[in-house]
C-alpha cells in the first residue's frame, strides 16, 4: 500500500535477522537501574544549537536505512542543515527490508556505509559484537548527555560503550478513534482499562464495531499484549519477561492475557469478530476505522504514532479533527508507554574508530537542531527531550510526543523487538503465532502460555 | 549413436575444448550449488558448528515443516491433475470451434503474467469483502437472490434486559405475555446511519383483548437515555416480525409498524414473544476463501488459472498430430463422441498428457510466490509449502541456512523421481 507503512513492516523484517538476546538483557537491566541520568540536560531547553561542526568540504557520507518515500525525504530535509554547515555531501542508501543482510554484504564487499539507521536493538548488538561499530565520539556524547534521557542513551549502548544515537522514536501506546463514532455514542476517551471496555460496550450498543484489530499481522497483537503487561505487571516484571528471566507460564502473563481476553473474548467488541480481526492486516485495520467517516466499520484502532500517516495517506480523514488519539488505558496504576525507534550507528568495520565526518554526523543527529527540522516535516517523533513541543506541526503530534517524553525512564522498548527475532518477529512462530492463536481462542490461556514458553525456551537458547 | 564419427577421434583436446564451456557453466551454476547446499545442510545456523544429519531430522519433527510437506503433497496430487484435465477439455473442445485461436489465446493469456502479479490479482479476487473480492461478490449475489435480506441485520438485545438471544439467533422475551399488556422490546447495535430515516418510537397503547408492544432502538444518539425506556428521539424498528409461541409453535404473528408498535390478537395470551432470527440475520458475507481451511484450495485455484492454458496449448499440439482417419474409423464403427474421446483420443494423447503432468508436477513442487502473496500472514502457516518454508527459514528470522539447505536438498530428492520418469520418457521417444 502506501510508503508510509513500509518502513514499519520493513523494520520488522530486519528484526528477523538473528537478534542477540543476551545483549538485550544487558541494556534492559541498564534501563531499569538508572534514574539519575535524566536530569543532566534538563535545563538546556530548546537552545542546544551550540554544536560546533568541523569543516568537511569535499567529504561524502553514506547513510543506509530501510526508509523510502516521505520518511526518507523528511530525513534528508533534516540532513540538509548538516550539509550546509559542514560542506559535506550526504547520500541516502535504501537497504530494502533486510537491513542487517544488506549491511553485512556491503561490509563483506569492503564498502560499508558510514552510518546505518537500525530499528532493532538486537541488530545493533549483533553489529557491535562483530566489531563493525565505532563509538559515537565526544561531540555526540555531549549532545546525548544534554538532550537524551538515560533510558534512550542506554538503548544505544552495548557493553558499556555508546554506539548509537536514537534519532527517531515511536510511541506504541496510543488508541486512535473516530470522532463521529464517539459523538454518536456520546462517550469520552477512557483512561483506564475498565473504562475502555465499558466504552467499547457502549460503542457496540450504538451500532458500530468498537475496536479494530489488525490480527493478520502478528506484531499488532504483541503490541497489545506488551502494553497491558507493562501497565499491569510493571516495568521490572516487563524487563524480566523480556529477558526470559521469568517464564511465560508466570501468573503475571496469565493475568495480562486474562485482561486482554476481556476484549478479545467478546465477539461484539471486535470489528468483524475474532475471525474478522484475524483477516485484517494493519493498514486495513486503520483504513476501516477512518475510511468511511459517516458509517465507519470500527470506532477505535490501537497502534503507534505511525497510524497518523496511514490515516492521512489512505483515507480522507483529517488527523486532529476526524481522528483523535488517547493514551493506552491504564490497566494497573499508570498508562504504559511502549516505544520503538531507529538508532543511528557509525560503521567502521576496519578500524573500529569513527572518522571526523562520522563523528560530526552522529553529533548532528543527536542535536536539537536536527530534531527540530525533522519534527517540522511531520510524521516524526523525537526522543530528544530538549526539543520544544512547538516544533511539532500539530496538536496530535504534540500530545503523542509529550506522552513519550513525560514517561521519562519509565518507558519500555517494544518487547518483541528486544526478543530474538525467531520469538518476537516471525510469522507463524513465537509471540506472533501465540497471540494469533489467542485471538482465535481466547479461552485457552494456558495453552497459549505453554506454547509461548516452549518457543521462548528454544529462541533464547535456554 | 554416433559411434564412428571419426572427425574428433584421436583428438581428445578438441573434445575437451568443445566440452569445457558447457562443463564449466554446468559445474559453476548447477553442480557446485548442489554440492555446497549438501555441505551447508550439515552445519548449524551460524555455519560454524557441524551438526551432521540433525537438520534432516528436524525436517520430520518440526510441525511447521511437516505442515508444509503435507500441503506440498496436496498440491502435487491436485494441481497438475486439475490443470491437465482442464487443458485437455479446452483443447478437445476448441478443436471444433471457429474462434479456436482467439479462445486459446485467452486461456493462455495468464501464462504471460508473472506469478507475483497473478498472486496479487488473486489476493484481490479472494478478498473477504464482497464489495472488493470478485469471488465473494459472485457468491453473495447468488445467495442473496435466493434469500431476502433481514430488515435490521446485526441488531441484538442488551444483555440482562429482559430479552435473551437464542443460539439460533432469534430473540425471546424472558417473561410470557398476557392480553392487555403493552410490552417493550428494546434492541441495540443498529448503526446510526441505518435508522436515520426511521420514525421516532412510540409506546403502544394497551388494548384489552390484544397484546401490544414496541420494538425500537434503545440507544439515543449522542448517548444518554435510559436502558429499557423509550426516550425522546429513540428510533422505531419497523418491519420486524413478532411471533407469539405457545408450546413450541407459533400461534400468531404481527409486523411492527413505522412507529415500532405491533398488536397481536387474543390468541397470544400467555404466549412467549419471539423475534425470529430472520429479522436480524447479518447480511451474508460470502466464503472465507483465505481462512485456514480453504486457503490451499483457493491458491491451487489461482495456480490452475495460470497453468491450464499451458496444458491446453501442449495438448492441442499433440491433438493436431493425432491421425484423423483413426477417429473417423471409430466413428464409422459406430462409436459416439464420448467413446471416441475416451477410447481413442485420450490413449493417443497419453504421451503428451504424461509430459504435461510431469512438467506441472515439477513446477508444483517449487510453488512459492503464489503462496507467499495470496495467504495473509495469519494463515500463512496453514498454507505453507516447502519452498516457502525454505525461504522463511533461510532468510527470515533466525536465518538458519543450514536447515534451509536441508529443505532444499529434500526438495531436490522429491523432484528426482519425477525427473527420472521424464528422462526415461524422453529417451524412449528418441529411440522411436
Amino acid at each position: 500500500m502506501s510508503s508510509a507503512i513500509r518502513p514499519r513492516g520493513g523494520s520488522r523484517q530486519v528484526g528477523r535477522i538473528a537478534a542477540v538476546s543476551v545483549a538485550a538483557a544487558l541494556v534492559l537491566t541498564a534501563c531499569g537501574s538508572d534514574d539519575d541520568g535524566g536530569s543532566d540536560g534538563g535545563g538546556t531547553g530548546g537552545g542546544e544549537s551550540a554544536l560546533d561542526l568541523p569543516d568537511l568540504s569535499g567529504e561524502t557520507l553514506e547513510v543506509a536505512g530501510v526508509w523510502t518515500g516521505a520518511e526518507q525525504s523528511n530525513f534528508m530535509a533534516a540532513i540538509a542543515d548538516f550539509e550546509d554547515q559542514t560542506g559535506a555531501t550526504v547520500n541516502f542508501v535504501p537497504t530494502g527490508d533486510n537491513l542487517a543482510t544488506f549491511i553485512g554484504q556491503k561490509i563483506d564487499g569492503g564498502s560499508a556505509p558510514d552510518v546505518a539507521l537500525v530499528a532493532q536493538v538486537g541488530v545493533v548488538h549483533e553489529f557491535a559484537e562483530r566489531g563493525w561499530l565505532a563509538p559515537v565520539g565526544d561531540l555526540a556524547q555531549e549532545q546525548l548527555a544534554a538532550n537524551y534521557d538515560q533510558g534512550w542513551q542506554d538503548l544505544g549502548a552495548y557493553d558499556g560503550e555508546q554506539y548509537g544515537v536514537y534519532v527517531k522514536a515511536a510511541n506504541k501506546s496510543l488508541v486512535w478513534y473516530n470522532t463521529t463514532s464517539f459523538t454518536n455514542a456520546g462517550v469520552e476517551a477512557p483512561t483506564t482499562w475498565d473504562e475502555f471496555v465499558s466504552t467499547a460496550g457502549v460503542l457496540s450498543d450504538s451500532g458500530v464495531d468498537p475496536v479494530s484489530v489488525g490480527g493478520a499481522d502478528g506484531w499488532t497483537l504483541t503490541d497489545w499484549f506488551e502494553n497491558i503487561y507493562l501497565s499491569q505487571a510493571g516495568p521490572q516484571m516487563y524487563d524480566q519477561l523480556a529477558d526470559h528471566e521469568i517464564p511465560w507460564t508466570d501468573q503475571s502473563v496469565t493475568d495480562a492475557l486474562t485482561t486482554l481476553g476481556e476484549l478479545f473474548g467478546e465477539e461484539r467488541l471486535l470489528a468483524g469478530g475474532s475471525a474478522g480481526a484475524l483477516r485484517t492486516d494493519f493498514p486495513t485495520s486503520v483504513t476501516q476505522t477512518f475510511a468511511d467517516l459517516d458509517a465507519p466499520a470500527a470506532a477505535m484502532v490501537y497502534e503507534g504514532d505511525f497510524v497518523a500517516s496511514v490515516i492521512s495517506d489512505s483515507t480522507d480523514a483529517v488527523v486532529g479533527e476526524d481522528a483523535l488519539v488517547f493514551p493506552f488505558p491504564a490497566v494497573g496504576d499508570d498508562s504504559p508507554v511502549v516505544s520503538g525507534g531507529d538508532v543511528a550507528v557509525a560503521l567502521s568495520p576496519d578500524t573500529g574508530e569513527a572518522t571526523e565526518a562520522q563523528q560530526a554526523l552522529m553529533a548532528f543527529l543527536a542535536s536539537t537542531d536536527a530534531a527540530r527540522t525533522w519534527a517540522g516535516q511531520g510524521g516524526f517523533l523525537s526522543p530528544n527531550k530538549s526539543l520544544e513541543l512547538d516544533a511539532y506541526p500539530d496538536d496530535v503530534q504534540r500530545e503523542i510526543a509529550e506522552a513519550l517524553i513525560s514517561a521519562g525512564d519509565d518507558f519500555r522498548f517494544d518487547m518483541s523487538d528486544l526478543a530474538p527475532a525467531a520469538f518476537g518477529g516471525t510469522t507463524g512462530q513465537g509471540m506472533w503465532q501465540a497471540l494469533q492463536d489467542f485471538l482465535r481462542d481466547p479461552e485457552d490461556i494456558e495453552g497459549v502460555q505453554e506454547y509461548l514458553e516452549s518457543q521462548a525456551a528454544a529462541a533464547y537458547g535456554d | 549413436m554416433a559411434k564412428d564419427s571419426g572427425v574428433l577421434r584421436g583428438r581428445p583436446w578438441v573434445v575437451a575444448c568443445f566440452l569445457l564451456p558447457a562443463l564449466l557453466l554446468l559445474g559453476a551454476l548447477v553442480v557446485y550449488p548442489i554440492v555446497f547446499s549438501l555441505y551447508r545442510s550439515m552445519f548449524d545456523a551460524s555455519g560454524d558448528g557441524f551438526v551432521g544429519f540433525d537438520n534432516y531430522q528436524s525436517l520430520f519433527t518440526d510441525p511447521a515443516i511437516r505442515k508444509a510437506l503435507q500441503n506440498n503433497l496436496i498440491w502435487l496430487a491436485v494441481a497438475p491433475a486439475v490443470a491437465t484435465g482442464l487443458g485437455l477439455i479446452f483443447a478437445v473442445l476448441t478443436e471444433r470451434i471457429r474462434w479456436a485461436t482467439a479462445f486459446k489465446l485467452l486461456i493462455f493469456m495468464p501464462m504471460a503474467i508473472s506469478m507475483l502479479a497473478a498472486g496479487i490479482i488473486f489476493r484481490l479476487v479472494y478478498e473477504a469483502d464482497p464489495d472488493r473480492g470478485v469471488a465473494n461478490a459472485v457468491v453473495t449475489s447468488v445467495h442473496d437472490s435466493f434469500s431476502e435480506g433481514a430488515p435490521w441485520p446485526g441488531a441484538h438485545p442488551r444483555p440482562d434486559d429482559g430479552l435473551t438471544e437464542q443460539p439460533d439467533g432469534s430473540i425471546v422475551r424472558d417473561e410470557a405475555v398476557s392480553t392487555g399488556d403493552s410490552v417493550l422490546l428494546p434492541l441495540v447495535r443498529v448503526a446510526p446511519q441505518d435508522v436515520a430515516d426511521a420514525e421516532p418510537a412510540r409506546a403502544a397503547e394497551p388494548v384489552a383483548d390484544a397484546v401490544t408492544g414496541t420494538v425500537w432502538l434503545d440507544f439515543s444518539q449522542g448517548g444518554g437515555g435510559e436502558p429499557g425506556v423509550i426516550d425522546d428521539g429513540e428510533k422505531a424498528l419497523a418491519g420486524v416480525t413478532v411471533e407469539a409461541w405457545v408450546d413450541g409453535r407459533s400461534v400468531a404473528s404481527a409486523q411492527t409498524a413505522e412507529d415500532g408498535t405491533f398488536s397481536l390478537p387474543a390468541e397470544a395470551d400467555g404466549a412467549e414473544l419471539r423475534l425470529a432470527a430472520s429479522n436480524f440475520a447479518a447480511s451474508y458475507n460470502g466464503v472465507d476463501w483465505l481462512g485456514p481451511t480453504l486457503v490451499t484450495p483457493a491458491i491451487i485455484g489461482s495456480y490452475v488459472w495460470m497453468w491450464a492454458g499451458f496444458a491446453m496449448v501442449l495438448i492441442a499440439a499433440g491433438l493436431a498430430g493425432v491421425p484423423r482417419e483413426i477417429l473417423e474409423a471409430a466413428r464409422v464403427d459406430g462409436a459416439n463422441e464420448w467413446q471416441v474421446f475416451r477410447r481413442v483420443t485420450v490413449p493417443l494423447l497419453a504421451p503428451v498428457l504424461g509430459v504435461v503432468m510431469v512438467t506441472l508436477m515439477i513446477n508444483v513442487l517449487k510453488v512459492f510466490d503464489l503462496v507467499l502473496i495470496i495467504a495473509p500472514g495469519s494463515v500463512q502457516p496453514d498454507a505453507n509449502v516447502l519452498a516457502l518454508q525454505l525461504y522463511t527459514v533461510s532468510f527470515g528470522a533466525g536465518a538458519d541456512q543450514g536447515l534451509g539447505s536441508a529443505i532444499a536438498i529434500f526438495l531436490l530428492l522429491l523432484v528426482i523421481p519425477v525427473m527420472i520418469v521424464n528422462v526415461r520418457r524422453l529417451r524412449k521417444e528418441a529411440q522411436r
